[in-house]
């Protein structure tokens, strides 16, 4: 034929800039490094995690344990060094212990409600129709309610276990997600990449979940930290109304609960514990911020 | 226009009754149950029968909220057993002091992160937008009881300015707006930390916009591109997320009321589920979720006023 | 000797990456170009050579990540590099104003037309509202815009591109600048409109005294409407000179490169293939000692052009054709690269592969609640058909169903009316789904954004294996060798499999895309626009990609394009259609010359034409299309065709004419009649 080969053969093209970027996931974890915030954030909550994870060998004394003397004095000292609370229980130990309920619960709703909310935002966005319909329209009514509310009621019905808190917590955080896949996989569906699936017969599950799920990453996983900072936040309400995890068992929200009525003479009593909290969630919400940065440059 | 009212509408019906029905459901599903909260833990099964009977809860639970509908479109709302009072005024005074308190803190929040939003985001990465972003990050990451308890201890404790708690009880020596003072202010902090997040992101996307590089190019001066052009396009989509606070306002804020002691709409709405009152849940809920729905499509409406591009 | 409006002088800018260890890329080096009053000056090049960033940099709106490393910008005698913030204000907008690629993204959507235009005289003169009002008025005239008073009022999204481009020309022109920066300003506008603003361009520079840069990617365009030519490469002024001599006697090898892979409406396969640029376009950070074009050239010579860079000197002495060339002398007069090979004849006509019969498709629009339902026609009474190792094109502009009719073939729509065979089997109302693998196989298609057509998340490797697995059954561990095999098919390293799409490049990722769609071995290849996002040098490479494919596998290939120079060298027979229907139809030679259907001769007139010589009789489309549920009830053209006859172009559907060789016109005219109008058409057909 005419035109001559080697006019048309390419060589193989350098991979441009991408090959200085490294490969993998460690590839991507030395991104954060990029990105003050995300670097901080996640700081945050590393430390946070090996202190619970390592809580029976941090904590100096049993979570529960009084030590009687100490009401004499319950200000920060040698023995307790955040203080006791106003039954003698050492806070450093409660907090310690207290991250652990924090860091398990949160993270699982997210996930339940992440899973729960994906699919059905995959599914309304990509089938449309009637299946659409309903659950847009679920969503809608589950977001028009302010959701305290709801944890009220469910809650002071069903009973406050650690189960019914991530399942009330799955139930009222999916619409939002689905929500935000829903409007990912309306902008996917229409990409060229999606019809040539169909054009290969793939079935409706398999372009749902390999072609469009894994280009809605970036957005969602951005939306996990806000959600799991969020759920720290609402698990501290709810100990601090509570309706959260039942006594005596240290739930940072139930300790300002129990002592911030004593501020005006032991404001370290609920001071500890907010601080606590805080810091968690603000290395959610800085994480988030940052992955939301490195996103947005690549 | 009428079109879109009336699917809006019928959206709102549809939602008041899907709520309202599942909150009637699950409070008195079985029968048994209404006639126990209403005697207590100690009665007898022989007494909560006979009460049950007395109360016809024998009866399906369809027929039973369709009369509960019934009366509440008359204004019946029932007796609060925690408050020993109709359910609507028990009502109408929580509610009328968290309005108080929501449009003091509204008439706060809109402006204050009206502003930081847009300084934020006209120049990202920027000093100010660094430092902004920095500001309301942090407020949106403590919770309310948290920045309660943190001000309190500055302002109430260290400094005894202010009073610790606001039960609008005048009695105690401290003048009303000085006890609004701190439920307000840890309600704006909150709330402007999320709010202003989202003006800012709005905000950061329009300036990448071509019709801003134009306004630039046509060498009109800073103020002017923000202004005229940028802050326009950039409150479309904020605007929902603003209305939607007011939700927010209204019942979220249980927590500060808590903290403060303040007689507020949330508060009630906990002492009634903690307490099992459940005429005052079930009409609580109806409000709060009908509130809900009317910001809804106000947020809706507003955004049709903005965007000419919807109106076609 | 007009002064020197504006000079740029051995300019140099750089980008400098986000990341923190990145450090900062040159995109334009040592740049040296002048620019006259009231001259117009064409700086052209492909994708990445820093044309649109030398603009930018003019009025300095380079973002955060550009700055200007080096050089002078001197405006009227100013360096505007380093003027302050009040002068560059004073000046944008009023000495140097700017039209841009994408007009709807450029104009504010939520305030009025008439609002913006007021704006730059009550800035930059303190006009009153009164006085800015009539002079957006006089403007709104000038660059010909039916019904000034109702357009001012108007919102960007209510008007048509064309309308809109016009207002941002009209926006640029309203303070009389003395520059006009026009960035891309017809890209991505429909050929007809392009043809209608180019006219207004060469129209308003007869009354202006506005000097213009225009910057294109297409030498085609800035042929008809500039006195001089830059062409850049890789961030660097390669040649320029005055238009004439640029395409008569270009001197530098990648301006031969660039007009040797220019389809023209003469030419088609048979007789002269197109010559592409070999290679590749290096990323902006690789940078060799010498000629940057030394990689790529054809007459390089090492040692005298891979040592020192090169710079620009005037060519033969005459100062104003510079080229950046040592070897600029030696280089034999231009005449057209005709690729070697035999001019083979067309394929004998056979039975169809692939035809639609009275092929039509209705929209409907339905509101799940509501009673209302809103239908829109995009196609209607379509018959076509294409035959083994054919090539058979769809030309058209936007809104003419083109696409649908692609998705109607491949099975992404059903047809509402009509019939659509492959190979014997009857598909038109049966969706992808619906069909069996066999016909699955059969047909597959190409699609136009090389940007989504790959998904990114998916490796080279697993997308064309993919296709594999699905379409001929194999299994998933005998996939290694059909990758490597296909690669090689599409001149790609095997070793392509296993990057992802980010790390391709736009004419890699369309050589993948037609891997993937040959991965059955189809009988009929649908192509929807696979090359309209490519630069003109991997263009080329495509095309003649595709017609190697064709010749070997005896691909039916279906071209869908709006590039009627593409068409006229790639395909056999073209259809061409307008409002869903087929003006005309028949072998690409007769479609393209006389007699052919009003809409087939105005979209002929409106190609740019690589030939500054070459200004025949214009033909400007005025009116907007018809809105699709405001369909005409006669000829669809008949609201805007410029030989419309009467009421019985309005009224009544109009008759096919059936001509020689199979080809149709569907007009009131007879054809004797049309061929004698259309006899003074000049372009049409000659090479």
């Amino acid at each position: 034929m005419s035109t001559p080969v080697t006019a048309d053969v390419l060589t193989v093209s350098p991979p441009a800039a991408s090959r200085r970027r490294a490969r993998g996931w460690w590839g991507r974890v030395a991104r954060l490094a990029d990105s003050t915030p995300a670097t901080v954030g996640a700081a945050l909550i590393l430390v946070w995690v090996v202190v619970a994870a390592l809580a029976p060998l941090l904590a100096p004394y049993a979570p529960n344990s009084n030590d009687l003397a100490a009401l004499a004095s319950t200000t920060p000292s040698r023995a307790h060094w955040l203080g006791t609370d106003h039954l003698g229980r050492d806070i450093l130990s409660r907090i310690v212990w207290g991250a652990r309920p924090v860091l398990v619960i949160a993270p699982l709703a997210v996930l339940g409600a992440t899973a729960l909310g994906s699919l059905l935002g995959l599914a309304a966005g990509y089938k449309r129709g009637w299946i659409d319909l309903v659950v847009t329209r679920s969503c809608d009514i589950v977001l028009s309610f302010p959701v305290i509310i709801l944890y009220m009621i469910i809650l002071t019905h069903f009973g406050s276990s650690a189960w019914n808190i991530v399942g009330v917590l799955t139930l009222t955080k999916a619409p939002i997600i689905a929500r935000i896949v829903r409007g990912l996989t309306l902008e996917l569906r229409e990409r060229e990449y999606v019809a040539a699936a169909k054009m290969r017969g793939e079935s409706s599950l398999y372009i749902m979940l390999v072609e469009i799920l894994p280009n809605a990453r970036g957005p969602l996983i951005v939306d996990m930290c806000l959600r799991t900072g969020y759920n720290i936040i609402i698990i501290g309400v709810l100990g601090f109304l509570g309706i959260g995890l039942p006594p005596p068992d240290p739930d940072w929200g139930g300790m300002v609960k129990d002592t911030y009525g004593m501020m005006m003479v032991w404001p370290h009593m609920a001071l500890f514990p907010c601080a606590a909290i805080s810091s968690l969630v603000v290395g959610f919400n800085l994480l988030a911020v940052g992955l939301r940065e490195i996103g947005l440059r690549d | 226009m009428a079109r879109f009212a009336a699917k809006h509408l019928v959206f709102l019906l549809l939602t008041l009754f899907v709520v309202s029905f599942l909150v009637f459901a699950l409070n008195e599903f079985s029968p048994g149950d209404v006639a126990r909260k209403e005697l207590g833990a100690y009665a007898t099964q022989d007494q909560v029968d006979a009460l049950t009977k007395r109360l016809r809860l024998d009866r399906p639970l369809l027929v039973r909220y369709a009369e509960y509908l019934g009366k509440a479109a008359t204004g019946d709302l029932g007796y609060s057993a925690r408050f020993k009072a109709p359910v609507k005024a028990v009502i109408w005074k929580h509610l009328a002091n968290t309005a108080l308190l929501a449009a003091i803190a509204f008439a706060c929040i809109v402006p204050f992160s009206m502003v930081l939003g847009i300084l934020a985001g006209m120049r990202e990465s920027s000093r100010l937008d660094r430092a902004i972003l920095l500001f309301s990050t942090l407020m949106a990451s403590i919770p309310e009881f948290a920045l309660g308890v943190f001000l309190a201890s500055v302002f109430v404790v260290w400094l005894g300015w202010l009073p610790g708690t606001a039960t609008l009880v005048a009695g105690g020596g401290w003048s009303l707006s000085a006890q609004l003072v701190l439920p307000v202010a840890v309600i704006v902090l909150f709330d402007a930390g999320y709010v202003i997040s989202m003006i800012r992101a709005s905000m950061v996307e329009v300036m990448q916009r071509p019709y801003i590089r134009t306004a630039v190019l046509k060498g009109l001066p800073f103020y002017r591109v923000i202004l005229g052009h940028a802050v326009r396009n950039a409150m479309i989509n904020p605007i929902t997320v603003i209305l939607l606070q007011i939700n927010y306002l209204v019942a979220g804020v249980v927590v500060v009321e808590t903290v403060f002691a303040y007689p507020g709409f949330g508060r009630m709405m906990l002492e009634a589920a903690l307490f099992k009152d459940i005429a005052l849940i079930e009409a609580g809920a109806l409000v709060a979720v009908g509130l809900a729905v009317l910001t809804n499509i106000l947020g809706d409406v507003a955004y049709m006023i903005l965007d000419p591009r919807i109106r076609a | 000797m007009t002064d020197r409006l504006l000079e740029l002088q051995d300019l140099s800018i750089a980008y400098h990456g986000l990341r923190r260890r990145r450090g900062e890329t040159r995109v334009v080096r040592g740049l040296d170009l002048t620019l006259h009053a009231g001259e117009a000056l064409g700086l052209v090049g492909e994708s990445g050579c820093g044309k649109s960033t030398v603009a930018l940099s003019i009025v300095r709106y380079l973002g955060r990540a550009g700055r200007i490393v080096g050089g002078r910008i001197l405006f009227e005698g100013r360096d505007l590099a380093t003027v302050d913030e009040a002068t560059l204000r004073g000046i944008r907008g009023r000495r140097i104003a700017m039209v841009y690629q994408d007009p709807m993204a450029s104009l504010n959507p939520v305030m009025t037309v008439g609002r913006q235009l007021m704006e730059v005289p009550m800035i930059h003169d303190r006009a009153g509202a009164a006085a800015a009002r009539a002079r957006a008025l006089a403007m709104l005239g000038e660059v010909k815009l039916a019904d000034p008073e109702a357009v001012m009022e108007r919102y960007p999204h209510q008007l048509s591109g064309g309308q809109q481009q016009r207002i941002v020309i009209a926006m640029a022109l309203i303070a009389e600048p003395a520059l006009l920066i026009m960035d891309e300003p017809t890209t991505g506008l429909d050929v007809t409109v392009e043809a209608a603003v180019l006219n207004l361009v060469r129209e308003l520079r007869r009354r202006i005294d506005s000097a213009i840069l225009f910057i294109s990617h297409n030498l085609a365009t800035v042929a008809g409407v500039c006195d001089r030519i830059g062409v850049m490469y890789r961030g660097e002024l390669v040649e320029d000179g005055p238009v004439r001599r640029i395409f008569s006697d270009p001197r530098h090898p990648y301006t031969r490169g660039l007009l040797d892979c220019l389809p023209t409406l003469g030419r088609d396969k048979r007789q002269a293939p197109l010559v592409p640029i070999p290679g590749q376009l290096e990323p902006p950070h690789v940078r060799a000692s010498g000629c940057g074009f030394a990689g790529r050239c054809a007459d390089v010579e090492a040692g005298r052009c891979t040592t020192r860079p090169i710079p620009l000197a005037a060519f033969d002495g005459e100062a104003t054709h510079r080229v950046a060339c040592v070897r600029a002398a030696e280089l034999p007069v231009y005449a057209r690269r005709r690729g070697d090979g035999a001019v083979s004849a067309r394929p004998a006509a056979a039975a169809p592969v692939v035809a639609t019969e009275h092929l039509g498709k209705v929209y409907e629009s339905r509101r799940l609640l509501g009673r209302r339902r809103r239908s829109v026609r995009a196609l209607s009474d379509v018959d076509l058909a294409a035959g083994r190792r054919q090539t058979l094109a769809i030309v058209g502009e936007s809104g003419c169903g083109k696409s649908t009719l692609a998705k109607v073939l491949a099975g992404i729509e059903t047809a509402t009316e009509g019939r659509v065979s492959l190979d014997g089997a009857e598909v038109g109302r049966l969706g992808v789904d619906a069909r069996g693998r066999e016909l699955k196989r059969k047909l597959q298609m190409v699609f136009q954004n090389p940007d989504s057509t790959l998904n990114p998340s998916h490796t080279v490797g697993y997308t064309i294996g993919r296709a594999l697995r699905r379409l001929r059954d194999r299994a998933p561990g005998d996939l290694a060798g059909g990758v490597a095999r296909l690669l090689e098919v599409v001149r790609l390293s095997p070793e392509m499999a296993a990057r992802m799409p980010r790390q391709l490049s736009g004419g890699e990722k369309q050589r993948v895309a037609i891997a993937r769609a040959l991965a059955g071995d189809p009988d009929v290849v649908v192509a929807d626009e696979p090359v309209s996002a490519l630069d003109v040098s991997v263009q080329a490479a495509i095309i003649n990609l595709l017609t190697e494919l064709q010749a070997a596998h005896g691909t039916t290939l279906v071209f869908i394009s709006h590039d009627l120079s593409v068409v006229r060298y790639l395909a056999d027979h073209v259809a061409v259609m307008y409002l869903g229907t087929v003006a005309e139809l028949g072998p690409v030679e007769r479609v393209f010359a006389p007699p052919c259907h009003p809409y087939t001769e105005a979209l002929l007139a409106a190609v740019p034409a690589a030939d500054p010589d070459r200004h025949g009789p214009r033909i400007v489309l005025e009116g907007p299309l018809p809105r699709p549920d405001e369909r005409p009830r006669g000829c669809p053209f008949a609201t805007r065709c410029p030989r419309r006859v009467g009421a019985v172009c309005d009224d009544t559907p109009p008759p096919v004419q059936r001509l020689a060789d199979g080809h149709r016109i569907a007009c009131h005219i007879p054809a004797d009649e049309l061929a004698r109008l259309q006899a003074s058409l000049v372009m049409i057909g000659a090479s």
